[in-house]
């Protein structure tokens, strides 16, 4: 079997067990629970969820960008040998742009507003590239014309506020992959854009990561967009992982309820699931001491014993696994 | 370049309006009293009859609008009419001590920014902790104090008490040293221009008090805006985006939070060059300084009214000369307000 | 905003911030000061006495004597009430005038907005100190003239501060109300607007009042408006600076001494009273 091929190489990104509250004034708010995936080389990853869901937390968690009000009682993150969770900052630092990289919705805000986006992308190289100055600019030229940005040279001493939003997400792009990285986290690449642009953002990132053999975590909450684009899907839940699966098997066939409301509530394939109307009950507040399924009080298949019994792991095999006590 | 030009260009014609007003309220507080302002301007030791000549003089048995023509003519000469203490055309007597006043306007800036910038940066990386705390009491505890009394302190202390700083007797004590040949008239530029390190020390030493009694003030506002500006800009969008690209710390910090929280400290400057300008007038003769402040209190007390009116205008005009270099600066700082225009 | 939310953030102000606290007390104590000072002075404040010029401090005279023999002690006591009252007295014009201008200028825009936004920046364009005392030297000499010179100097802080938000509010649902329910529009300005902008700008008159004090000493520091021996603070160090050289520091200390503690009161009340009623804009 491939999956048993490609388990035997260590992956990429392990998140392992991982549990992360927030201390807050109103107290310990439990944001991650038991927190388990892997994802290998050259894979795209879906992380799908309502926001709130803690989906951007985790993508904060892997690139070691924690707030200081976070804590983690137990597990563990590794990302191509390191453990991101007890690295030093200074490490952590080398780390990122050169092997694991992110970028984020609002490209216009994500860039900085009164520096020459070519500068922002040379920052990145003169950083972990080790270059001149010179050989730093000619390469964000490079990077810049690889992301398909017209006329780079000139657009190398434009201000962000002077690009379309469009542009300003291919400048992100090129800043993230300007030094190869192994690992790239997409946090809502595609909010903020418009239809045609989204479609042109995403299949850049692909092209991006596939001709270097690099992984993506992508971060949505546009179940369509990520059954397109992505080559497993894990759902998330209030902090959970409810399901995570091949995106074939789980969208024709999905085994958390959670997962077969989004679906639903994802009419053709085509329409967002931001919003979440018809799906009733709305996310759990995190601060309560809260039952081991957090969907309970949303779920109309709930058994006695999802009240008190904790959270199963039922693999369906093809590294499929459901975390419920009734799947579909 | 151009674009830049022709921005600060507009830019100086809207100071136009302001100094239209300027000119109005001097006139206005000069012309339109109650009372009879020949009696006024001609100083309180005069009779009926120099009161009159002062009242041909001004032209003050003219009609208002008259009056203010005639105060526009002769302000477009550069004429602001006579100094009755020292007989001298006002002009002559401020052009004279306006440059020991803006040397000590100046380093008093660069003192309360040099304090002020850091510190707030340091109090921003650290929300919260006993350094943040530590420099939020000592910045508002040292606005409290009045600069005059801070004046008189400082001499006490570092003059009366512990002998470390030279005797306040103006800008250089001219027992030790000569006064440098005036080329920009800032002693401590011209000394420097001249090779003369001992009169650069001498001048140095004299201005360091005046300059930090006028600068205290402004520690508080400039360290409150940059730690609250440093703040915002630490959290902002674009830092979390060149901390996830691994910038290192020191470029985080400079290039990408320091240098956009620069705006709001910039703009707040404005209200510094208000104080700090303003101030000249109390400090100055604590310490002995030459310059305009010295000379108006002098007039206000001798009730030399067209001295005190001459000053006020000149303050004015400076005031918003450096309101201008403000915009520019923050036209430096940020392309967006470049391209605004 | 609810009363407990009200009750609840003073608490956590008072308790984040022993200062504010601190600045409540020696508010009390400058307030009663002011009232009681003239009571409570061992001395009369004018009593020249030939035989104890210039003594230091002691447990006769608490702050020492003046060149003149006078109790330092009671000239700085009973002076409270004059600097007080001259700085309180120009918050109260600026802040009824300020917001009133402000209010109309924002609620009927056009010349009435135009005129108003030109008088302001005209006043913006002096520093502000030096137009105080150009206004003093021209009126007149005297106390009233340092509280209107005051006054005017602050006008601009509050004016534009209430045009700005007459102006958000003016075209908002319950205003619009109002109005199609036939109120006028002082009526619509006073009970639906200006009094929902009032706690802001209260905040803004007791960050102001450290301001309005030092404005007022400094202009008695260089002998505008209060005329000796009236004893008031900013008089009183001019007096004293001639000592400074012969070592009697107890004469300017103490009237100092007392400026930077009404004008660190009243600054740190500002702080505090921001934090509770607009916490967000906490610097």
């Amino acid at each position: 079997m491939s999956a048993a091929v490609m388990t035997e190489s260590v992956p990429l990104l392990t998140v392992e067990d991982l549990v992360l509250d927030f201390r807050t004034r109103s107290g310990m708010v439990h944001v991650l629970d038991g927190i388990s995936l892997t994802l290998d080389r050259g894979e795209i990853l879906g992380i799908v969820g309502e926001s709130g869901s803690g989906k951007s937390v985790l993508a904060y968690a892997m690139m070691g960008l924690l707030d200081p009000a976070a804590q983690i009682p137990r597990g563990g993150i590794r990302f191509a040998g390191r453990d991101m969770l007890t690295e030093s900052e200074r490490s952590l630092a080398e780390t990122r742009g050169r092997e694991i990289a992110m970028i984020f919705q609002s490209p216009r805000t994500a860039l900085n507003p009164i520096r020459r986006v070519g500068a922002q992308v040379q920052d990145v190289l003169l950083r972990h590239a080790n270059v001149s100055k010179k050989e730093a600019r000619k390469r964000a030229i490079a990077a810049l014309a690889r992301v398909r940005i017209p006329d780079p040279e000139r657009r190398f001493d434009a201000y962000p506020f002077e690009l379309s939003g469009g542009l300003c997400q291919r400048v992100m792009i090129a800043m993230a992959m300007a030094c190869n990285p192994y690992l790239l986290i997409a946090d809502e690449p595609t909010t903020g854009l418009d239809v045609t642009t989204q479609a042109v953002v995403m299949d850049l990132i692909r092209e991006q990561v596939r001709s270097s053999n690099a992984s993506v975590v992508l971060i949505t909450h546009d179940l369509a967009l990520a059954g397109e684009y992505c080559d497993r899907i894990a759902v998330m839940h209030a902090g959970h992982i409810v399901e995570i699966g091949g995106t074939e098997a789980m969208l024709s066939a999905p085994k958390h309820p959670y997962t077969a409301r989004l679906i639903g509530a994802t009419p053709g394939g085509h329409e967002s699931i931001r919003d979440l109307a018809s799906i009733p009950g709305s996310l759990p507040d995190l601060r309560r001491d809260l039952p081991p399924c957090r969907f309970i009080d949303r779920c109309e298949r709930r058994l006695d014993c999802c009240a008190t019994d904790a959270l199963p792991s039922v693999n369906l095999g093809a590294d499929h696994i459901v975390r419920c006590w009734n799947p579909l | 370049m151009i674009r830049f030009l022709r921005i600060a260009g507009k830019r100086l014609l809207g100071a136009v309006p302001s100094l239209i007003g300027v000119i109005i309220v001097t006139f206005l507080l000069s012309h339109a009293l109650p009372g009879d302002p020949a009696v006024l301007f001609a100083g309180p030791a005069a009779d009926a009859a120099s009161v009159a000549q002062v009242r041909a003089h001004l032209g003050l048995d003219h009609s208002l609008p008259q009056q203010f023509l005639t105060y526009i003519w002769q302000l477009a000469h550069g004429d602001l009419g006579q100094s009755l203490t020292t007989g001298q055309p006002v002009m002559t007597d401020l052009v004279q001590r306006l440059p020991a006043s803006l040397e000590l306007t100046l380093v008093a800036l660069i003192f309360a920014i040099g304090v002020a910038v850091p510190l707030g940066i340091w109090a921003a990386t650290r929300p919260n902790s006993w350094i943040d705390h530590l420099c939020r009491g000592t910045v508002t505890v040292a606005a409290a104090f009045p600069t005059f009394f801070i004046a008189l302190l400082l001499v006490y202390v570092f003059y009366f008490l512990i002998p470390l700083a030279p005797e306040p007797v103006g800008r250089l004590n001219d027992v030790y040293f000569d006064a440098p040949t005036t080329i920009t008239g800032f002693y401590l530029i011209d000394s420097l221009l001249e090779g003369d390190w001992q009169t650069f020390g001498g001048a140095l030493a004299q201005i360091i008090l005046p300059a930090i009694s006028l600068g205290l003030f402004a520690l508080a506002p400039i360290a409150r805006i940059t730690r609250a500006a440093m703040l915002q800009t630490l959290a902002s969008d674009h830092v979390r985006t060149a901390r996830a690209l691994g910038l290192s710390r020191h470029r985080i910090l400079i290039t990408y939070a320091l240098r956009n929280a620069m705006l709001p400290v910039v703009n707040v400057l404005g209200m510094v060059f208000s104080f700090v300008l303003g101030s000249n007038v109390l400090i100055e003769d604590v310490y002995g300084w030459p310059g305009v402040g010295a000379y108006a209190v002098k007039a206000v007390i001798s009730s030399d009214y067209a001295a005190v009116q001459g000053f006020i205008l000149m303050m004015a005009v400076l005031y918003i000369l450096l309101n201008l270099v403000v915009d520019l600066l923050s036209m430096m700082v940020d392309p967006r307000v470049r391209f605004e225009g | 905003m609810s009363d407990t939310s009200l009750i609840s953030r003073t608490r956590y102000a008072l308790a984040e911030n022993r200062m504010t606290l601190l600045a409540a007390i020696l508010f009390a104590l400058l307030i009663f000061c002011a009232i009681f000072g003239s009571l409570l002075a061992p001395y009369s404040p004018l009593m020249t006495n030939e035989g104890a010029r210039m003594q230091p401090p002691s447990w006769l005279h608490l702050f020492g004597t003046d060149s003149l023999g006078r109790d330092i002690f009671s000239r700085v006591l009973i002076a409270t009430r004059l600097d007080l009252g001259m700085a309180i007295s120009a918050v109260v014009i600026s802040f009824v005038v300020g917001t009133a201008l402000g209010a109309m200028a924002g609620y009927w825009g056009g010349w009435v907005d135009a005129i108003f936004g030109r008088v302001m920046d005209t006043i913006m364009a002096f520093p502000l100190f030096v137009l105080a005392m150009g206004i003093v030297a021209a009126l007149g000499n005297n106390v009233t003239n340092i509280i209107i010179a005051t006054a005017v100097i602050n006008l601009p802080f509050y004016g534009r501060f209430a045009r700005a938000e007459v102006n958000v509010r003016r075209d908002l649902a319950y205003v619009e109300a109002a109005r199609m329910g036939g109120n006028g529009a002082i009526r619509i300005l006073w009970g639906h607007i200006v009094r929902n902008i009032l706690p802001v700008m209260l905040v803004q008159a007791s960050l102001n009042m450290g301001w309005a004090i030092l404005n007022a000493a400094g202009l008695s520091f260089i002998g505008l408006g209060v005329r000796p021996p009236t004893p008031e603070w900013g008089i009183m160090v001019s007096e004293g600076a001639s000592y400074i050289f012969s070592g009697e520091w107890w004469t300017f200390v103490f009237p100092g001494g007392a400026l930077v503690i009404a004008v660190f009161c009243f600054n740190l009340l500002g702080d505090g009273l921001r934090d509770i009623v607009d916490p967000r804009r906490r610097t």
